[in-house]
């Protein structure tokens, strides 16, 4: 018995103890340092593009490169045959020298492979932080107010649902992209970084609010809620302090997976012509480069569809992690720890 | 005239090929299915609207005028014959009047015959659609000036007279054009039944005269062509029979991946342009499957001179100086392919005399760009700073060419973007003002052998309609004094084409120096075909005559 008062006079709490069972996830904790390190080497773009001392935006039809002594044209004309046709440098393997080729462009694709994944983080980042701020606020408002709030909330929700995610954001980047948007309060420019980040923050609000929803809903009934509104504690201190803490876990397990989602759907965007606009680079906006050069320079499209497959496997496993340290049930399965 | 349209051999290829006699039918070819493709349809599929040779080029097979270019090889295809007409007539009443005699037993594919009714109505239908050359080609027909004011209401009195009982039709125009009965031989003089919608048709399919009909077509799909159970044979060069008995134009594959289905025999044709990265492998590999011929046809930037920073002519040269031609042709597949310009009328063709004002050393040839002097330029314009659109097509080469224009104009101090749009509607939108494009990139292709088909049609003040699709003087270029030199070259035309030539040869350097757009290449035209495709003929006038090359 004085053990085990012992026990909980020493208790670390609940988010240290998290950060211990995350700590002790190896896998989680090695995916942790993997997406670091990807963030860190696209943070680099600028410096590798000063040390390859190229300009990753600019058409270098005309350029040439070093190798072995020699100056090498960057877009080289076939010589056999018929004589048609260029074809852009294949991968050196010289680090800051085309490492990994040319575009149709003669551009640098190491260098845009590293601004492009700046842009892809950061949209996937900041269109999370939309998704999650949005939702969370329609999610506790409609969870705790319930009634006609909830109603009206609810039936925004189900109508966006209602669209499968891709033909929506699809169709809002269609409309978008040329004209940018104005809202008096907030203008979009076409062509600008954000609307990709405006339009996937939108459109998968509901996959976090729902659930949201439906915990602050349980919460709402719980003893402590009804404890605080029967003192008269204000609402929206009730919201703060006691419920926003009681689903933070839920959101923290979102943010990983969300920016593993929100990673694919810019890329597809991209893809597509409607996402990121050049002179801008995305992991999207590449592949589609290097779609017309799969032929004779398939590390144009390979190396930005590795990196996405990389960035979103380990973000799916930290986010498994991350739910196995924050959801009570772990603790149970994970026994006696 | 447009986009993507005719084809075209040059002056030299005019005088060195000789008349190519009408090739014998050979009916054990007689048969099968030719497959084409395509990353999208043409767009509309009514002939008096298309202004695509995407189906300039199937309506060979399809409609017919009261003439034609004649279906045969290279530059002979530039000839005109008689196809609904029994022949050509000679003018009468010094230029200005033409008298048809109807061909008897004609049968559209719906099983009527055609008559003097629908000539004419077909005449008055150029209007009532708002074709895009109404105003440019046929607005010299009597009557057609009430017309153009009020389509729907178009009845060409005067202008386009029927006469049931001597089968004959009179057409009357108002001054001699040299150049009229080359435009009867285009689709937008197509002949169609008289109760044809008086609307752009779209995608119903309207019946016509010729070997083929238009069975079905989705524009998000495909397009197929059967034979016409009623044709016969009226005349071998205005309008032979065809061989395969179907077409199949489907619609959607990539360019890569048409490359691949032609390599593997999937497919036999593909309309667009092979991509750079494919280029050196069917050049050597597949070069049996290549044919490379010559076009007098332009790659240009159309700059919208009513839109700041354009309506700026220092602003338009500066781009015109910036452009490294050499890149562009780099883009396009290298100088087999292309050769650079930097001015309006191509190589070899009536009127042309070499000019290039936009080069490092003026004189003659593009040699390198001056980016020195364009800079300067810029400066001078006060545009420096200003946001530019480029509107692409979405096509590789297209986009690329974009890319690096957007770096160009990067360069020269612009806020540049640029955007590919769907390429079945980027012709059209960016020449509606409605859109305000300030840049664009685009082709035009000549409808017939005359210098008037660049420069009036392109540049020419009645080309330009505001909040039109159809106003394909893209740069909204109208010089009052260029304008009226235009109009009398035209009229010089009729008696001394010559001295017409060198007329448009000094307006080309004037239009030129106005920079109302910027020359970019000519390019060649590369058809790759599958190993099946037999009697590949290429003419000059409408490209590879699709119909008359068999697959068995």
């Amino acid at each position: 018995m004085a053990d085990a008062v012992a026990s909980l006079r020493t208790s670390r709490g609940p988010w240290a103890t998290a950060l211990r069972k995350l700590s002790r996830d190896r896998a989680a904790m090695a995916c942790l340092a993997v997406f670091i390190l990807i963030v860190i080497i696209c943070l680099l773009a600028p410096a590798y593009a000063t040390f390859a001392n190229t300009d990753p935006f600019r058409s270098s039809l005309d350029a040439t490169v070093d190798i072995n002594g020699q100056q090498v044209p960057v877009m080289e004309q076939s010589t056999e045959g018929l004589g048609l046709g260029y074809t852009p440098i294949g991968p050196t393997w010289e680090f800051g020298s085309y490492f990994l080729g040319a575009d149709t462009q003669g551009r640098d694709v190491m260098a845009r492979l590293l601004y492009g994944g700046r842009n892809s983080l950061l949209i996937a980042g900041a269109s999370t932080i939309i998704t999650i701020l949005f939702a969370t606020a329609i999610g506790l408002t409609a969870g705790f107010f319930g009634g006609v709030t909830d109603t009206i909330l609810s039936r925004i929700l189900d109508i966006l649902w209602a669209f499968p995610v891709y033909l929506l954001a699809i169709s809002l980047s269609i409309v978008l992209i040329a004209h940018g948007i104005d809202l008096g309060i907030i203008t979009l420019e076409a062509g600008s970084l954000w609307l990709p980040i405006f339009i996937i923050g939108i459109v998968y609000i509901p996959y976090i609010a729902r659930p949201i929803r439906g915990q602050v809903l349980a919460l709402r009934q719980s003893e402590f809620v009804l404890a605080a509104i029967g003192l008269g504690v204000p609402e929206h201190r009730i919201l703060v302090r006691d419920i926003l803490p009681n689903v933070s876990t839920t959101l923290i397990v979102f943010v990983p997976l969300m920016l593993a989602i929100n990673m694919l759907t810019e890329s597809a965007l991209s893809f597509l012509s409607i996402g990121v606009q050049p002179p801008d680079a995305s992991w999207g906006t590449i592949i589609q480069d290097g779609q017309g050069l799969l032929y004779t320079r398939p590390w144009v499209a390979l190396a930005p569809g590795i990196a996405i497959a990389l960035t979103v496997l380990v973000l799916n496993v930290l986010g498994d992690g991350l739910r196995d340290a924050l959801d009570p049930r772990s603790k149970i399965r994970l026994g006696g720890d | 005239m447009k986009k993507w349209l005719l084809a075209g051999a040059t002056a030299l290829l005019l005088t060195a090929v000789s008349g190519t006699a009408y090739a014998e039918y050979k009916a054990e070819h007689r048969g099968g299915t030719i497959r084409l493709l395509s990353r999208s349809a043409g767009g509309t599929l009514d002939p008096h609207v298309n202004y695509t040779l995407q189906y300039w080029q199937l309506y060979q097979s399809t409609y017919d005028g009261l003439l034609n270019f004649k279906k045969a090889a290279g530059a002979d295809g530039f000839n005109v014959v008689a196809d609904i007409a029994e022949e050509i007539p000679k003018p009468e009443n010094g230029g200005k009047t033409y008298v048809f005699k109807i061909r008897k037993g004609i049968m559209f594919s719906d099983g009527r015959e055609l008559g003097v009714k629908d000539v004419v109505a077909s005449f008055q239908r150029i209007f009532k659609v708002s074709s895009p050359t109404a105003g440019g080609f046929y607005s010299v027909i009597v009557g057609a000036d009430k017309c153009l004011a009020e389509p729907a209401k178009c009845a060409l009195e005067g202008g386009v007279v029927g006469d049931e009982a001597a089968g004959t039709v009179t057409i009357n125009l108002t001054q001699p054009d040299a150049e009229f009965l080359y435009k009867l031989g285009l689709p937008h003089a197509a002949i169609l039944p008289a109760d044809a919608p008086a609307q752009d048709a779209g995608s119903v399919p309207i019946p016509g005269t010729g070997p083929y009909m238009f069975a079905s077509y989705d524009p998000n799909k495909a397009l197929v062509m059967e034979r016409n159970p009623h044709f016969k044979v009226w005349s071998e060069e205005a309008q032979p029979d065809g061989y395969p008995d179907k077409v199949q134009y489907d619609f959607g594959l990539s360019e890569e991946a048409a490359v691949t289905a032609i390599q593997n025999g999937e497919a036999d044709w593909t309309f667009d342009e092979i991509p750079a990265d494919r280029l050196g492998e069917i050049g050597t590999k597949y070069k049996d499957q290549v044919h490379v011929t010559p076009l007098t046809a332009w790659w240009y930037l159309p700059m919208n001179t009513r839109l700041a920073p354009f309506d700026n002519e220092k602003a338009r040269q500066a781009v015109s100086y910036a452009i490294d031609r050499n890149a562009l042709v780099k883009i396009f597949g290298g100088p087999v392919l292309a050769q650079p310009v930097c001015q309006v009328l191509p190589p070899g063709f009536p009127g042309h005399e070499a000019y290039c004002p936009y080069t490092k050393d003026p004189g003659a040839k593009w040699s390198a760009p001056d980016m020195e002097k364009a800079k300067q330029l810029v400066e001078e314009s006060g545009t420096k700073g200003q946001k530019v659109t480029i509107i692409a097509e979405d096509k590789a080469i297209s986009k690329s060419v974009g890319i690096y224009l957007q770096s160009v104009l990067t360069e020269l101090g612009y806020q540049a973007e640029v955007k590919p749009i769907a390429t079945n509607i980027q012709f059209t939108y960016i020449q509606n003002t409605n859109n305000k494009v300030q840049m664009s990139i685009t082709q035009w292709y000549q409808d017939y052998p005359a210098a008037s088909d660049f420069l009036y049609i392109l540049f020419g003040c009645e080309s330009f309609h505001e909040g039109s699709d159809s106003s394909v003087n893209i740069a909204g270029f109208c010089d009052k004094e260029i304008n009226d030199k235009m109009k009398a070259a035209l009229a010089l035309g009729v008696e001394d084409q010559a001295a017409a030539d060198k007329m448009w040869a000094e307006i080309d350097k004037a239009v030129t120096d106005k920079a109302p757009a910027a020359a970019l290449f000519t390019p060649k035209h590369l058809d790759f075909v599958s190993k099946r495709v037999g009697n590949f003929q290429f003419n000059s006038q409408f490209y590879w005559m699709v119909t008359q090359s068999w697959v068995q």
